[in-house]
């Protein structure tokens, strides 16, 4: 049975930040410090968005591109993400309220840093090949958190993409998925604690680069590819540069990351970054177009997907629902007072 | 705290603008009545669940300067009469949209957005606000 994105939507906060404005509070070159990372601004929630809201909004715009599926014909649920609003109530049975899906169906959260959303695709995979449900909705969601200060303030930022899952009218046939799973604790939160720790250097080379490369290779030698067979390239982006750099020791070209590379306007969106990068591709996506997708979760596991968009995209109702290019138009500015405001830094009365 | 129960009988509302319909007449109220006053006895077994389209227009708004506790991180912000597609008023938060940009018969469009959390370990409440189309 072939299985494949029937449709997707994506949402990113209006708000953006930049790193020259983070670096003047801290004592800090904010501007060399974007220049290091390749990340001109990065997106701010407002103080009524979570990663509930982030997700209905993708959530809604995937099912509005699809007015001809029965919300009731989704059979499953799950929400990636590594800021969950709750530590104890699922997100999934929320936004599965929203879009009309329940309550014939089954929802969970997932976990696993910013590569849960790419995990919630493969679980859905499952259940749609192996006929247990008719679609699967999986989203990677997250209002990611950095401490004050810290590196990861420069890219931390919020955003996610949703994507339904089935095994009819599909727009991008999912070829195949694998995964390169280890125990490498190279970022990580413990419970309770409000921002994540990290090793530092020690994220680059035994984390993100040899999860990716290896998942990547992996993926070459099953499919027999090689990097230019494909149109589209997305990496994990917790910054620009490290894609950047993935993509160049894997031979993959700058042309096939620029449309799937957000991180620079929009910072890491965690769990939504890699579902955010496909989205944008998918948006200038044409038939016969072959994508490669290698996710990253620090922890540490890389998800990698090859994908070839079929022609139903060219019937695809993909203006019922605005494109990232129109979603990222018109920005607002915010110092960092309003931004600690937004974020909830600021200590107040309860 | 607000009761848990009176918040999660809400959510059709709130979540997906779900009313009720008079089929008697065709009245649609919003939030949900289980009994139309125009028809009265003759709506008895006839008003059904009703979801208003998520898009309408500006009728009236005010921009609210003192802010109870849930929206004070926003403040100034807008509230509005919104008037959907269907025709029907409902009242809303205007979010994501400059104040001084926003006039009456502007496009708007539902989505959900936090309204209120009950403390930091309480439950959140979400529900509909309307941003530009």
């Amino acid at each position: 049975m072939e299985v494949g994105i029937v449709s997707y939507g994506a949402y990113v906060p209006r708000y953006r930040i930049k790193p020259e404005e983070i670096g003047r509070i801290w004592g800090v070159d904010g501007k060399s410090m974007g220049k290091g990372l390749m990340i001109n601004q990065k997106s701010v929630p407002s103080p009524d968005e979570d990663v509930v809201t982030i997700a209905t909004e993708a959530a809604r715009y995937m099912m509005d591109r699809v007015p001809e599926v029965d919300p009731k014909d989704i059979g499953a649920i799950y929400i990636g993400s590594e800021s969950h609003p709750y530590a104890v109530k699922p997100t999934s049975t929320i936004v599965a309220e929203a879009i009309g899906a329940t309550p014939a169906m089954t929802a969970a959260d997932m976990e696993f840093a910013c590569k849960a959303g790419t995990a919630g695709i493969q679980a859905c995979m499952g259940l749609v090949g192996a006929g247990m449900v008719r679609y699967g909705v999986a989203i990677g969601s997250d209002t990611s958190q950095g401490a004050p200060g810290d590196a990861l303030e420069y890219s931390a930022s919020a955003g996610g993409a949703a994507y339904l899952i089935g095994s009819e009218n599909i727009i991008a046939r999912i070829n195949k998925t694998l995964s390169f799973t280890t125990d490498t604790p190279d970022f990580w939160r413990r419970e309770g604690q409000p921002y994540p720790l990290h090793g530092g250097r020690f994220t680059g080379e035994p984390a993100y680069f040899r999860h990716i490369t290896s998942a990547a290779k992996m993926m070459l030698d099953a499919m027999g590819t090689k990097p230019e067979d494909y149109k589209h390239a997305v990496f994990h982006q917790p910054n620009g540069k490290f894609p950047t750099r993935v993509a160049a020791m894997l031979g993959f070209t700058p042309e096939q990351i620029q449309y799937g590379l957000l991180t620079p306007e929009i910072g890491n969106t965690y769990s939504g970054a890699v579902p955010l990068g496909l989205a944008n591709v998918l948006d200038h996506a044409e038939p016969g177009d072959r994508i490669f997708v290698t996710s990253y979760g620090s922890g540490a596991g890389s998800d990698a997907f090859d994908i070839t968009v079929t022609d139903a995209i060219k019937d695809y109702k993909r203006d019922n629902a605005p494109v990232l290019e129109r979603i990222l138009e018109n920005p607002v500015y915010v110092d960092y007072g309003t931004y600690a405001k937004f974020k909830g830094k600021i200590v107040m009365p309860e | 705290m607000s009761s848990v129960a009176r918040e999660w009988r809400e959510i059709p509302g709130r979540y997906n603008l779900v009313g009720t319909k008079c089929t008697n007449c065709g009245r649609i109220f919003f939030p949900a009545r289980t009994f139309c006053p125009d028809c009265r006895r003759a709506s008895i077994g006839k008003i059904e669940p009703y979801a208003l389209a998520r898009t309408g227009t500006v009728y009236s708004f005010s921009v609210i300067h003192e802010a109870p506790d849930c929206n004070n991180m926003q403040k100034p912000y807008a509230v509005a009469m919104v008037e959907t597609d269907d025709g029907v008023m409902i009242e809303g938060q205007l979010v994501d949209v400059d104040l001084e940009k926003i006039e009456i018969g502007m496009p708007v469009r539902a989505v959900l957005r936090k309204l209120d959390a009950d403390g930091k370990a309480g439950v959140i409440h979400y529900g509909y606000k309307f941003v530009p189309q």
